[in-house]
């Protein structure tokens, strides 16, 4: 019995791999008590998937991955090869709804209660009944468009009217539809509906061995793929029993730092211009592409993708060039300090960011709210510091927090972040040991786990990975924080005027292609 | 606002001068007459639909706008609606939940009209390819001028495929 399991009855066998994880099976049955107990010790709900174990002998499997104090627990619950139901969570995890739904479009296991019954990830691709992640279907069938008929809640009262918005948005990001119910300038309530991107990538792993999964992985969301490719490369170390070379994890950390600084310097210069300061976005873009022609001078890709794989990193930093890195770093770092107190000094901005767009600490912990915009309404959870794995054990990662909550503390975060990184980047580089950056993978049997999970940029990244036979994969779900955050978007918009929303939406900036998989 | 006028004085202009048209990314004939490009590429405007992407060749799309590439000075502008758009930059393998947005978002673009399909995805359908989800490259579900490769590809190849869709061919 695994230590995060000594406050909950259970029998857990530790998963092999980098973070400390735990798998137990457990019945239907006793799965709300559980949970309920799970929930009153603090642990969070990571991610809810479904998968169709009738290959291996089975029926049905869901699965819940829950954050304990000393690691991972995923819990399978085996179910019933006829009509596969469980007891839904969603009354103790607010943020297990749509994944529920999503396990019931994909898998066909039905979460019983009086949770949200509409669909999620289905439009009109394939039909109620078609389930693509059971293994009998196949990843090149094409059915029949069907009506894809969505019940919005309505809003209903004197003066009250609907404004809808996408999927093809006005601005340069991803589709997805809002449905806004406004009284005069002021938003009563939002409802989103996504699933706009659903390109089947789950089911497309399933076609593809471990290696050639991590270049999938990396392009689950795009922005985030130094996160996801690590993460992939972490759950097939384990399943497999690969020791990745140690230089290649200080390169690693290096990597996922520069992505979070990049990140956050796009999304701090959009939040200038969505407050009308232009200048802003001219001046953080230039820093951002700075630092995007640095990572392709340096590592061969700008946003440095497929350089995390599984052994080590693809790419070594060129022999001689930690100077330069670390010389450019220090120059935008300044120029960054510049535009703080900019931003910090400027009435207009400031006027429009403060006490807008808030989440409050009570309600971000009981929705789940993860990431850094968790860390800025009182939610100090980040995996760096939690779980210090190499690299972060020889380099305590400070937190970055902020308890209001609003738009202001999120970019007071994102700041904080962008400074803590610079650091980060700079202790790995002098820490950096020599040797090889990458080690052949070791033959892997099938019916393994895998769990590799990482602080991304935007919060936390799970890959949960299970092996079937000759190197190939049973089941992947990669689970990106943004399940648990956009529900908040919606409850952070609530009493603000429309024109705040592209606001308060770019200071989340959450993935749609993460979440519609 | 000294601090702030200080900095766009000491940052100077970074723009740099832009890339020329490339004809080995143009798929169809040219359709257009040359007049109608002449106008086009004085002003063009350019709603992007993102078809299902991993919002990847976005992030290119912004870094276009930014000041060192700076595509607003080539008379080339961003607009909220396919209505008052010239021409559709599509991203993304599209998906099978975004192939009616997308014929919408075609059908809803006065002619004449551009399609320049961004990214190995819109190229080919790229890793994600077709499936019961994906319909795979853009110009499975809606014709394109030109289409510029690239995982992603880089500001300067998406500017490169914009000004080769609005230059006459010189074929």
């Amino acid at each position: 019995m695994g230590p995060a399991m000594n406050q909950l009855p259970l029998q857990g066998r530790p998963i092999a791999g980098a973070m400390p994880a735990f798998h137990a099976a457990v019945e239907a049955g006793e799965l709300r008590g559980l949970c309920q107990q799970a929930r009153t010790q603090q642990a969070r709900l990571v991610a809810l998937w479904g998968s169709d174990e009738t290959v291996r002998g089975g029926g049905y499997a869901l699965h819940l991955a829950l954050a304990l104090p000393a690691g991972l627990l995923w819990l399978s619950v085996p179910l019933a090869r006829e009509h596969p139901s469980y007891p839904g969570i969603a009354d103790i995890y607010p943020c297990a709804d749509r994944m529920q739904r999503a396990a019931r479009d994909l898998v066909g296991m039905l979460a019983q209660g009086d949770s949200d019954q509409r669909k999620w990830l289905r439009h009109g691709a394939w039909p109620g009944d078609v389930f693509p992640l059971r293994k009998e279907f196949d990843i090149a069938s094409s059915c029949p468009p069907v009506d894809d008929h969505y019940p919005f809640v309505k809003v209903e009262g004197e003066g009250v009217h609907e404004i809808p918005v996408g999927p093809v948005h006005a601005g340069t990001i991803e589709p997805g539809h809002f449905r806004f119910s406004i009284v005069g300038e002021k938003i009563l309530r939002l409802e989103q509906r996504l699933g706009y991107t659903h390109k089947g990538i789950e089911k497309r792993f399933e076609t593809m061995t471990l290696e050639e999964g991590a270049k999938l992985a990396g392009r689950v969301s795009g922005d985030s793929t130094v996160a996801y490719a690590w993460a992939w490369a972490m759950a097939v170390e384990g399943a497999t029993g690969t020791e990745p070379a140690s230089r290649s994890l200080a390169l690693r950390g290096i990597l996922l730092e520069l992505e979070r600084i990049a990140n956050h310097l796009g999304d701090l210069g959009y939040l200038g211009n969505d407050v009308a300061l232009s200048f802003g976005f001219f001046q953080f873009w230039r820093l951002k592409e700075d630092l995007l022609r640095l990572n392709a001078e340096l590592f061969g890709h700008r946003y440095l993708m497929d350089l995390v794989v599984p052994g080590g990193v693809a790419r070594d930093l060129p022999r001689g060039e930690a100077e330069r890195l670390l010389a450019r770093l220090e120059s935008i770092e300044r120029e960054v300090a510049t535009l703080k107190s900019i931003y910090d000094e400027h009435a207009g901005a400031q006027d429009r960011f403060i006490m807008t767009g808030q989440v409050l600490p009570e309600l971000a912990e009981k929705m789940g709210l993860t990431g850094f915009a968790g860390r800025a309404s009182g939610v100090n959870h980040d995996l760096r510091a939690d779980f210090p794995i190499p690299p972060w054990q020889q380099l305590p990662v400070r937190v970055a927090s902020h308890i209001r909550g609003d738009v202001a503390a999120r970019v007071a975060v994102r700041f904080d972040e962008v400074s803590e990184s610079m650091r980060l980047v700079r202790a790995l580089v002098h820490l950096l040991p020599p040797g090889e950056v990458r080690v052949p993978l070791v033959a892997c049997p099938g019916g393994r786990r895998g769990v590799g999970w990482v602080e991304g940029w935007r919060g936390e990244v799970l890959i949960a990975l299970e092996t079937a036979e000759a190197g190939r994969i049973h089941r992947a779900h990669p689970h990106d924080s943004s399940w648990q955050n956009w529900p908040l978007l919606e409850r952070a918009v609530m009493g603000n005027i429309v024109h705040d929303f592209p606001l308060i939406n770019k200071s989340f900036n959450l993935s749609y292609s993460g979440q519609d998989l | 606002m000294y601090w702030l006028l200080k900095q766009i004085a000491r940052t100077g202009i970074v723009t740099e001068p832009a890339p020329r048209a490339d004809e080995a990314l143009r798929r169809l004939e040219q359709q257009l007459g040359a007049t109608i490009l002449k106008h086009f590429g004085r002003s063009l405007a350019i709603r992007h639909v993102d078809a299902g992407s991993c919002n990847g060749c976005e992030l290119e799309i912004h870094a276009a706008n930014g000041p060192h590439y700076n595509l607003e000075r080539l008379g080339i502008k961003f607009v909220a609606s396919p209505r008052h758009a010239d021409m559709l930059l599509v991203t993304g393998p599209v998906s099978r939940n975004m192939e009616t947005a997308l014929k919408r978002t075609y059908a809803a673009t006065p002619e004449p009209k551009l399609v320049v399909a961004i990214g190995d995805c819109g190229c080919t359908g790229g890793i994600f390819g077709e499936s019961y989800a994906s319909c795979g490259r853009v110009a499975n579900v809606i014709p394109v001028d030109v289409a510029v490769p690239g995982c992603p590809p880089p500001p300067t190849a998406i500017i490169q495929g914009i000004l080769t869709a609005v230059s006459a061919a010189t074929r």
